[in-house]
């Protein structure tokens, strides 16, 4: 008994510098939103902080503010955005990365070389790659991806393609960019789970499967994936919890200031975080409403999730 | 089906050791409706042999034949042969049933019996078979089971079911009852000989386990460093090892080892005269079997046993001890009926027959 008590006490000390911080730093900034996106008014007092004291607001909390949101057409807008980019970058990174983990952990040859490549976009500043994304999406016929359709001969030397530009780049060809930005940008990580998960699949399964006559398709469908399922969930989760969050990738590959979400009027691909961002300042009760409506979708996509794979996870 | 290997070779390279040689110009004949255990210690080289037959592992050289038809180059999905793992390989994401029945959903070129047309299996055709060979390895009631779910002698039978699923021409079985626990054991592999005897089809088994494959066998391959050293009957290989090796292998208790000396042709042990007419004069080593020893003054092979300590095990007597005036260690097991020699601290045995190998281990009587 008295070994057990020195113990929980030596283990609450160990904790508490944890704890303190995730109570500033996680717990407090999420019951301050709940807070604040219940108060209607809210000024923001110089030198406050984003927080209740110190700032004036109606004192009687109401739903005002999730209304205002849900009537406003740029969070409509933002949401419709987000769940787009979801939707079709989540599932489809899975799947390239996926396909390419399986074919690099088969390879030999430059086995090194290739995983080295593809990690490479994982230890690279965020807003870099945005930039160079933006070299090559330019919207002049020196831009890599327009002389690339040039010499493939897909579009006339004289009609480069606006990719990004703010003068007239169509919605379907910044979502072009984006895709392809999300997808690279994420690849790394999901090979890199995916290779684990790969590695501690027992190889005589392979053999066995080999015996059983079971072609190249069949083991994949019905072995490979099903035992890297625990890896397939987690990165299911993670990446549309990450998707949803989305934000810095999209400003940084339009690079004209933090609230330009690309187009004339610079909300084309604007995002809930985007949205949230951008009217803080000016709106912090509205911001706080877009965030917890966020929180909440982010919050019933990853239960369905998890009710889903407790039939499908084979751990 | 007939198996026949000829000259197999694999060598397992490696930048920094030397090439080894898993399995040297091995050249065996197995045949067909025949059980046959590869036997032999680790690293001998009888699971590379059974992987090549599998067509797992390419030889380096040699052929391997099914019959008459050459299938060293073919891929073992189309060698129509079942393997058992060692750990059993149940894909753990299948129900029993769905283990037994993978084979079959991959077959493409099913001839069918009435049109004579190549199709895939219909899932009635496929439950059938799978119900039947289920049946015949008893786990019908577990078909619905997760391989989790089930004790280490039960995922070996849906092992060995999956691998009869498809009727495969040949049955490989990879230490077939290394992960089971000692009764288990000596149920499996009547299990193992009973379901063999029932389809008939050729089988190979690998172990360590000299008693198994004793037991079970129709024929034994005992190997050392990827050679084959013999290939017999097991009783035979028993009763007449072709070298010091066979002979230290086979047989629990192990066979007693005495060293010896050929002087002008007659075998001197102890520094007395054992056997004559020898040709070549030197050291060799004299191998007897625990029970080739008995009390019998009459015999013309006699040996002075300083006996350590006696165990009384029922039927037999043992006797722990060492050849007086030498350092050989010897474990001799005589018929309880000579009890009252329990007693003596040196006992005089007559031997009832013995094995003699020269110093490079070949047998020379």
């Amino acid at each position: 008994m008295l070994e057990h008590k020195r113990d929980g006490w030596k283990a609450t000390i160990a904790l508490f510098p944890a704890f303190i911080l995730l109570t500033i730093f996680i717990l407090f900034p999420i019951v301050n939103t709940v807070l604040l996106s219940f108060m209607d008014n809210f000024a923001w007092a110089p030198g406050a902080g984003l927080w209740l004291f110190g700032n004036t607001f109606d004192l009687f909390p109401s739903l005002g503010n999730y209304l205002a949101v849900l009537s406003d057409p740029t969070f409509i807008d933002a949401l419709w955005n987000t769940i787009l980019l979801v939707i079709i970058s989540v599932p489809l990174s899975i799947i390239v990365s996926l396909l390419i983990a399986v074919a690099l952990y088969n390879i030999k040859a430059l086995k090194g070389f290739f995983q080295t490549i593809f990690f490479l976009p994982y230890v690279t500043n965020g807003i870099a790659l945005g930039m160079v994304f933006n070299v090559i999406f330019s919207k002049y016929d020196t831009g890599l991806m327009n002389q690339i359709l040039i010499s493939l001969g897909l579009i006339a030397s004289d009609s480069p393609i606006n990719w990004v530009g703010a003068d007239g780049a169509t919605k379907l060809a910044m979502a072009v960019v984006l895709i392809v930005y999300f997808l690279w940008n994420g690849l790394a990580f999901k090979i890199l789970v995916f290779m684990s998960g790969l590695a501690s699949i027992d190889r005589q399964y392979y053999d066995a499967a080999r015996i059983d006559g079971a072609d190249r398709k069949t083991i994949f469908n019905r072995i490979t994936v099903p035992l890297l399922s625990p890896q397939i969930l987690y990165i299911t989760i993670t990446s549309f919890i990450g998707a949803f969050k989305v934000y810095a990738s999209v400003i940084s590959i339009f690079g004209r200031g933090p609230f330009n979400f690309g187009g004339s009027t610079g909300l084309t691909w604007v995002t809930v975080v985007g949205y949230v961002y951008r009217d803080m300042r000016t709106d912090t009760g509205r911001a706080a409403a877009g965030s917890i409506v966020l929180l909440l979708i982010i919050l019933v996509i990853t239960a369905a999730q998890f009710a889903i794979s407790k039939k499908r996870i084979h751990y | 089906m007939e198996v026949k290997l000829k000259g197999l070779t694999k060598i397992f390279t490696s930048k920094k050791a030397e090439p080894v040689y898993a399995v040297n110009a091995m050249d065996l004949d197995v045949p067909s409706g025949k059980l046959v255990g590869l036997l032999g210690p680790s690293g001998c080289g009888k699971s590379t042999t059974l992987y090549m037959i599998a067509g797992l592992h390419r030889p380096n050289e040699g052929r391997i034949f099914f019959g008459d038809s050459d299938v060293t180059d073919i891929p073992p999905e189309n060698r129509g042969i079942g393997l058992v793992f060692q750990n059993y390989a149940l894909y753990p994401h299948f129900s029993v049933k769905q283990n037994i029945m993978f084979p079959l959903e991959n077959v493409k070129d099913y001839e069918d019996p009435k049109t004579k047309e190549r199709r895939r299996y219909t899932k009635a055709e496929m439950e059938a078979i799978v119900f039947k060979t289920a049946k015949l390895v008893d786990i019908e009631m577990l078909l619905e089971r997760k391989p989790k779910q089930l004790s280490g002698g039960q995922q070996q039978r849906v092992a060995i079911a999956r691998a009869l699923a498809k009727s495969p021409r040949v049955l490989l079985l990879d230490e077939p009852l290394s992960n089971l626990d000692a009764r288990l054991r000596l149920q499996t592999r009547e299990e193992i000989k009973r379901i063999q005897r029932e389809t008939g089809v050729t089988t190979i088994f690998v172990t360590h386990d000299q008693e198994e494959a004793m037991s079970i066998s129709d024929f034994i391959v005992v190997m050392d460093h990827g050679v084959v050293q013999q290939v017999d009957e097991p009783q035979k290989v028993y009763d007449n090892p072709i070298n010091l090796f066979v002979a230290k292998f086979l047989g629990s208790p192990a066979i007693n080892i005495l060293d010896g000396e050929i002087v002008k042709g007659t075998l001197m042990v102890q520094g007395k005269p054992f056997d004559k007419g020898y040709q070549t004069d030197g050291p060799v080593k004299i191998g007897i079997r625990p029970e080739h020893f008995t009390i019998d003054p009459k015999r013309p092979q006699q040996l002075s046993v300083d006996v350590e300590f006696v165990e009384h095990i029922g039927r037999d007597i043992s006797f722990v001890g060492k050849a007086t005036d030498t350092t050989n260690k010897l474990r001799i097991i005589v018929s309880s009926d000579f009890r009252e020699h329990a007693q003596r601290s040196t006992v005089q045995f007559g031997i009832k027959n013995f094995f003699v190998f020269n110093p490079s281990g070949a047998r020379i009587k």
